[in-house]
């Protein structure tokens, strides 16, 4: 029972590690861009916009938080079931939605609030599951087989 | 015709590609500890591992899927549809991973589905 709890607990610290990487990573890489401006299809606007990208501290961070998102969503799901992890991420679009409020002060449409509300309540549907309803590998033997 | 076998793409490429992922991890086994050097060690080895190698091009072909259609439809059109993929990912692992997908989870599964189309359309 107790380890049950313990399970539970590393499983959701973990997905809102993952969701809060993804939410900056993405936040990040976007306020890159804007720096930027649109992009255009040809070679020299590409040249100057991979150039930037190279060089823009802002999508390096972001970069950085989207390869923390990318191991963050690895290492829960080597114990997680994939059917809890996945729809519990999707809390990312919530929390997306509440920055776009709460930082860049955007207005946000009633469908959108709808789609927030019935997110947060799947979410916690799903948490209210066993993160995990399939056995592990045992660490060991697969060390030796990689 | 074109769109439709392109959401094919994007919806069982970004799956499917978890789910190997999500296999491959699994098949490595969890770390031990929450320590930096523990974790880089498990992600080495997760990325070393088969299923993560066929997971890579699987999420590569969503991804590129994702651009082309952008480049079609608008985005109110293409993510709301995407958003079956919580669906089809809830099947592919009931079926392919062997998942215990019991009814509250597939009420969470289809009302996160419904809400991240409605934040997309919205």
């Amino acid at each position: 029972m107790a380890s049950e709890k313990r399970l539970r607990i590393k499983t959701l610290i973990m997905v809102l590690a993952m969701v809060v990487c993804a939410v900056t990573g993405d936040l990040l890489l976007k306020r890159g861009m804007s720096e930027l401006g649109a992009v255009h299809f040809t070679a020299s606007a590409l040249a100057q916009a991979l150039l930037h990208m190279a060089t823009s501290a802002t999508i390096w961070l972001g970069i950085l938080f989207l390869v923390g998102f990318m191991a963050t969503q690895m290492t829960v799901m080597s114990w997680a079931d994939y059917s809890y992890v996945m729809p519990a991420g999707a809390f990312g679009y919530a929390l997306q939605t509440f920055l776009a409020v709460v930082v860049l002060h955007e207005v946000v449409s009633t469908k959108r609030w709808i789609g927030v509300f019935l997110i947060c309540i799947g979410v916690v549907l799903v948490g209210q599951t066993k993160p995990r309803s399939t056995e592990c590998a045992v660490r060991e033997k697969a060390v030796a087989s990689c | 015709m074109l769109t439709v076998l392109l959401l094919f793409v994007l919806i069982c490429g970004s799956t499917g590609g978890e789910i190997a992922i999500s296999h491959g991890a699994k098949k490595t086994g969890e770390p031990k500890r929450m320590r930096p050097r523990e974790l880089l060690l498990f992600i080495g080895q997760v990325m070393c591992n088969g299923w993560f190698l066929l997971g890579i091009p699987l999420m590569a072909a969503s991804f590129f899927a994702l651009l082309i259609l952008f480049s079609w439809h608008p985005l109110s059109f293409v993510i709301p549809i995407s958003a079956l993929s919580y669906v089809v990912g809830a099947l592919g692992a009931k079926y392919l991973l062997k998942e215990e997908v019991n009814t509250a989870r597939w009420a969470g599964v289809i009302l996160v589905c419904a809400g991240v189309a409605l934040v997309a359309a919205g």
